[in-house]
């Protein structure tokens, strides 16, 4: 049943993102930035699916502590690692249009700054379950960590805001330079990449699920 | 009244555990007084420039000091196994906690009150203008630094690296206080006292303490025992 | 009511139970000698008794509360593989803390009671880094002691101890079983043990594989627990 709806939403995600893919090259040049502003189309969805992992890891990490079912544990784990490598890919997209807009790969600015934060933050996590040993003992450790950390994400982007800003400032709300026919296919995009989150998800979360039954039998062969 | 006196009880063990030996105030504070020399190699120390970065200077020095008492803190307990007899004590996990941290915390603000003035001294700067301001900024700072790494000790103390891990898992998390300090610290070392345009850093700063200090307190018996 | 009982104890390490669905019961009075190999469980299932970790189904009762309550572990008194007390403090300190550590009326006075009771009241300032083995365990039993629990927990207690400690320790252990407190104690060392237990539980791979009084054909014959219920 979770093959089926792993290979259905894989198909979908590369459907969307190949459709999105043609009408975004069909696009003209924008008028200041030129090709480069269409980056905007990873950037922003990579930036919000980074986003939604945390919060499923922190809504999952209380679920274990509540309930100790290691699927929740699972699930933590998995969308922490494909947020992780979908804030690498905003930071990423974020670099080459600074180093075309800007002329510079990396500035302080406020939310790149806040990005790379919360980036360290989830790398600690991960560091962390990778030094305890007992699974119980990490899947709980590791979800006291992911609360601590959820929690300072807002309190991180707001105090590096105050700090300093010269970020462009988001073009949806701000009346930018965003037509109308662009405002759809993002809306597509940002499905398509979710969707790739989703996929990455579930296979992490099958691997964790092996990896877990692999350990239990390597401690009953010991245990023999 | 009967928490009080339990957190108290496990604030002056601690305390007496760590100033008969000095091992980790000692440490604490060469680390302070050496990374406090090597910032003299790296610009340019005039009055002037000193000013200007002091609060960034300071608390980095604090924050690398403070790792190495809260290290100790957890670790104290590995030994003999202690951790078990104070698990198998009536006691609530929080008071543990709380014990732990004001004792960590007692012995983190010693060793910043003594860098300070050299700080002082070795760079030249007069920076007792706003002497009380700069305390609480100490003090708010400090709280937080000591709750997180207090809980972040209990979480990394059987673990591979610990020594590394509690550095490692305590700064990121610790970014918005630390920055919050930095800010505070330099406006007060150059006589500026905190006004309107910068009183949401303290604003911040407390909110931060509060709110770490209301997780930690929560979820410590779950560290503990395991949940 | 038992002094001690376990309820359908799981605790799980990832999916790996460690034990299995453990039904115990030791009543008031009783010392039961939790017996197996290395690897059986009986050091998860003293540490579960003694509220360290959760079971990860079931429940542990003492009296029948949760080994949680602050008012249930002040009945309890755990040893296990460390003596839990501070090598930068002294014998009177170290047992001072815990006296005040469990409420104790006049925590002072009863350290130095239990420091004479096992013979180091001549130490009592002297830092324990500074003490012999055997001094450190001596000082480790009256930690324990010390609150005058009900239900005595011992993970493996003669494993480590030299004779004279050993010799401390069996006398106490008789004093409390004559006063009707309960003992759970795991062992390897199964003659001592034996001799005081008046129930025997047989632990393999996290299951309890016999449960049952203490007979003289255990005593004369420490192996026979497991030649009829071990595994072969």
């Amino acid at each position: 049943m979770r093959d089926k709806l792993l290979y259905i939403f894989g198909v979908l995600a590369v459907i969307l993102l190949a459709r999105d893919l043609y009408l975004i090259t069909g696009f003209p040049a924008e008028r200041n930035q030129g090709v480069i502003f269409k980056i905007i189309f990873f950037h922003v969805p990579m930036a919000i699916t980074a986003l939604t992992c945390a919060m499923v890891a922190f809504v999952s990490s209380i679920l274990f502590l509540v309930t100790k079912k290691f699927q929740f544990d699972a699930l933590a784990v998995a969308v922490t690692e494909v947020g992780l490598a979908f804030l690498a890919g905003n930071l990423l997209t974020g670099s080459i249009w600074g180093r075309v807009a800007w002329g510079i790969w990396w500035t302080w600015d406020a939310r790149l700054t806040s990005a790379l934060v919360c980036w360290l933050l989830y790398a600690g996590y991960l560091m962390l379950r990778n030094a305890i040993e007992e699974p119980t003992q990490r899947a709980t450790f590791a979800a006291v960590f992911s609360i601590f950390a959820f929690i300072d994400v807002p309190i991180v982007i707001f105090s590096i805001k105050w700090w300093r800003t010269q970020h462009p400032q988001p073009v949806f709300w701000g009346g930018g330079s965003f037509p109308p026919d662009w405002k759809a296919v993002f809306g597509w995009q940002m499905l398509a990449v979710l969707l790739v989150g989703v996929v990455f998800t579930l296979v992490r979360l099958r691997q964790e699920q092996f990896q877990r039954e692999i350990d239990s039998l390597r401690r009953m062969a010991h245990a023999l | 009244m009967a928490y009080v006196r339990q957190v108290l009880v496990v604030m002056v063990k601690d305390l007496r555990a760590e100033l008969r030996t000095k091992e980790a105030v000692n440490a604490s504070l060469s680390f302070a007084l050496v990374v406090l020399l090597l910032f003299s190699f790296a610009f340019d120390p005039s009055e002037e420039t000193t000013r200007e970065i002091s609060g960034g200077l300071l608390w980095i020095v604090f924050a690398f000091a403070g790792t190495l008492l809260l290290n100790r803190s957890f670790a104290r307990e590995l030994g003999n196994d202690c951790l078990d007899a104070l698990i198998a004590a009536p006691i609530p996990g929080s008071a543990l906690f709380l014990g732990k941290a004001l004792a960590n915390y007692l012995l983190v603000m010693a060793v910043e009150l003594i860098a300070l003035p050299l700080f002082g001294v070795f760079y030249n700067v007069r920076w007792t203008s706003q002497f009380w301001q700069l305390m609480l900024v100490v003090a708010l700072g400090t709280w937080g630094m000591t709750v997180t790494g207090t809980i972040f000790s209990a979480l990394t103390v059987n673990i591979r690296l610990r020594e590394v891990m509690l550095p490692i898992l305590n700064f990121p998390i610790l970014i918005p206080a630390l920055l919050g300090a930095m800010q505070l610290t330099s406006a007060l070392i150059a006589g500026k006292p905190i006004t309107a345009d910068n009183d949401a850093w303290l604003k911040m700063l407390i909110g931060f303490d509060v709110m770490y200090t209301a997780v930690s307190v929560f979820l410590v018996e779950t560290v503990l025992v395991g949940g | 009511m038992n002094a001690v009982a376990a309820e359908g104890v799981w605790k799980f390490y990832g999916d790996f139970p460690a034990l299995r669905n453990v039904e115990l019961t030791a009543a008031p009075g009783a010392c039961l000698a939790l017996i197996g190999r290395n690897g059986a469980g009986k050091t998860t299932l003293l540490r579960t008794i003694a509220g360290f970790s959760r079971p990860g189904k079931g429940e542990i009762k003492i009296f029948g509360n949760s080994p949680r309550d602050a008012e249930t572990r002040r009945l309890m008194g755990y040893i296990g593989h460390g003596i839990s007390v501070y090598d930068e403090l002294s014998a009177l300190e170290n047992l001072t803390l815990f006296g005040k550590l469990y409420g104790l009326p006049e925590p002072r006075k009863t350290a130095l009671e239990w420091l004479e009771r096992t013979g180091l009241e001549r130490v009592k300032d002297g830092l324990v880094r500074e003490f012999s083995r055997g001094m450190r365990q001596r000082l480790a039993v009256a930690r324990a002691f010390l609150h005058g629990p009900k239900v005595l927990l011992l993970d493996e207690p003669f494993t480590a101890l030299d004779d004279r400690a050993i010799a401390v320790l069996q006398r106490l252990l008789r004093e409390a079983l004559a006063e009707g407190k309960t003992i759970v104690m795991s062992t390897h060392q199964l003659r001592e043990a034996l001799e005081l237990a008046t129930h025997v539980a047989l632990l393999n791979r996290g299951q309890v594989a016999f449960h049952g009084e203490r007979t003289a054909a255990m005593v004369s014959d420490p192996g026979w627990v497991y030649a009829h219920y071990g595994e072969a």
